[in-house]
């Protein structure tokens, strides 16, 4: 049974966390860090906000890199095409 | 009570402020005009404390008025004919967002060709867009309409939107003796507006407008559907009777007249009722069987009450001041739809008549009479969809 609100209201605001768009998918694409500068232009093109910038320790050093989350990635493809280190490749998704 | 002089456009204005409403964005067009303007004139002299938002197009009027609904205040507007056009998207989000906006609209003809003057095409249009629809004959119901329409919409069993049609210029211009409540009689009747869906509350952060997928858009709508269909006729009956009790004024969603014994009835919508029921005294006193059904609320549509009044007719003649092209009349449909599965049935004729503001008169209604006397001897219209008062040769083009 779906519950209703009446008009549509959702009480709990920023719940489209919860709805996982990572299933809609078609195309996967894959990060490989040992190539990734961390310019942070995948970061910005996403229009999704599916991709992160995280902290690794490399060689002693802190280095941004990105990291990708497949739970709401839905694979446009926006980040391979910006990335100048060519870090980013699409491939089919299979699931 | 105080007894008044005033325009159907004053009546509505004058009923919208008695029911204290804290928002009025509104865009003026003929016929509602005058709307806005006495709305102003109450804000100016300090007799109505409302934030009166002049917005640059009905679509904004509309969309202003959700805005400030959904924050949980009272809103009301007014429009007709192509600004009703202009909100029609938005009408709907109105209503599925379940914001009582009450609304006025002087029932105005459609462009091309541009046409100021009275039938019912605009709110017909807008019939399926989930706001409660009522129709005033006259002035006085203008002003009552609008009161209740409030205290209808606003039942926390109904929420919906609703708006009341009082013809271009018969009513919105035309001078009726209005016996107006008082503003301590209103405040009595009507409750201040406090809904617990939907209000602004920085502590309660809400999400509104928000998407339906597939998996859940038709549970919203069947819950639209219980509200208008089940939950308001109730409310409506309860605020009629109350606003009886109250102020000594009659109010159905349906009003027979001579049905008893009827042979032919007629619908009707509107200011075309008086004439419709002059008519049917003098017929009356000539000994013919004829009567009267008035519809004040097509939305929810009344089928029980209707079917009641109807049931005992050999010819029902419904009245049409507006078109479906390609069909014929959309209250014909309505009304030959109530008796769809029936055997015995009366035979439904439609009359579509008065577009854009030609008058309706005494002997338009006795030519549909004879019509339909035809039709009772002969067992089968002549024609299902008649055009009364067509003048027509095609002129081509030049």
């Amino acid at each position: 049974m779906v519950k209703v609100t009446t008009g549509a209201i959702n009480y709990e605001p920023a719940s489209s966390l919860k709805y996982k768009t990572g299933s809609w998918r078609s195309m996967r694409p894959t990060l490989d860090e040992s190539k990734c500068k961390g310019c942070q232009l995948c970061f910005i093109y996403c229009p999704d906000s599916a991709i992160v910038m995280c902290e690794r320790i490399i060689d002693g050093k802190p280095k941004k890199k990105a990291q990708i989350n497949y739970d709401y990635c839905k694979g446009c493809g926006i980040c391979a095409k910006e990335c100048t280190a060519d870090a980013i490749t699409m491939s089919e998704e299979v699931k | 009570m105080p007894k008044v002089v005033m325009r159907g456009n004053e009546a509505t204005a004058l009923g919208a402020k008695l029911c204290r409403p804290q928002v009025i964005p509104a865009y003026p067009i003929t016929p509602s005009t005058m709307f806005p303007e006495r709305i102003s004139e109450y804000v100016a002299d300090g007799e109505l404390d409302t934030q009166f938002v002049l917005v640059e197009s009905e679509h904004s009027a509309m969309s202003a008025a959700i805005g400030a609904a959904a924050t949980g205040v009272r809103v009301t507007t007014a429009t007709a004919s192509q600004g009703l056009e202009l909100m029609h998207e938005m009408l709907f989000i109105a209503s599925g967002m379940r914001l009582p906006i009450i609304m006025a609209v002087g029932n105005r003809a459609l462009s091309a060709p541009i046409n100021i003057w009275c039938d019912h095409q605009d709110t017909i249009s807008a019939r399926d867009c989930g706001w409660i629809q009522l129709y005033a004959e006259k002035n006085q119901e203008a002003l009552d309409l609008m009161i209740m329409a409030f205290k209808i919409g606003e039942d926390k069993r109904v929420l919906l939107p609703a708006m009341v049609g009082l013809d271009a210029f018969v009513l919105t211009h035309t001078m009726e003796i209005v016996d107006s409540p008082t503003q301590e009689e209103v405040d009595k009747f009507l409750p201040p507006y406090k809904p617990d869906h939907v209000y602004l509350d920085p502590k309660r952060p809400i999400t509104i407008g928000s998407f339906g997928t597939p998996e859940y858009y038709t549970e919203f709508r069947y819950a639209q559907e219980l509200a208008m269909s089940k939950e308001a006729p109730k409310v409506i009956d309860e605020v009629f009777k109350e606003w009886e009790r109250t102020f000594g004024r009659k109010y159905q969603m349906v009003t027979g007249f001579e049905c008893k014994d009827a042979d032919i009835i007629f619908v009707t919508m509107g200011s075309m009722t008086g004439t419709a029921r002059e008519t049917v005294k003098k017929l009356r006193a000539a000994g013919k069987k004829v009567g009267l059904c008035k519809i004040t609320v097509l939305r929810p549509f009344p089928e029980k009450d209707l079917k009641e009044v109807l049931g005992g007719a050999k010819v029902v003649a419904v009245v049409d001041r507006s078109l479906s092209v390609g069909f014929g009349g959309p209250v014909y449909a309505e009304i030959a739809s109530i008796f769809v599965n029936d055997a015995k049935k009366p035979i439904i004729q439609d009359f579509i008549i008065g577009l854009g503001g030609r008058d309706i008169l005494v002997k338009d209604f006795e030519t549909i009479v004879s019509k339909c006397e035809t039709t009772i001897k002969t067992g089968k219209p002549e024609k299902v969809v008649d055009w009364i008062n067509v003048n027509f040769e095609p002129a081509g083009v030049k």
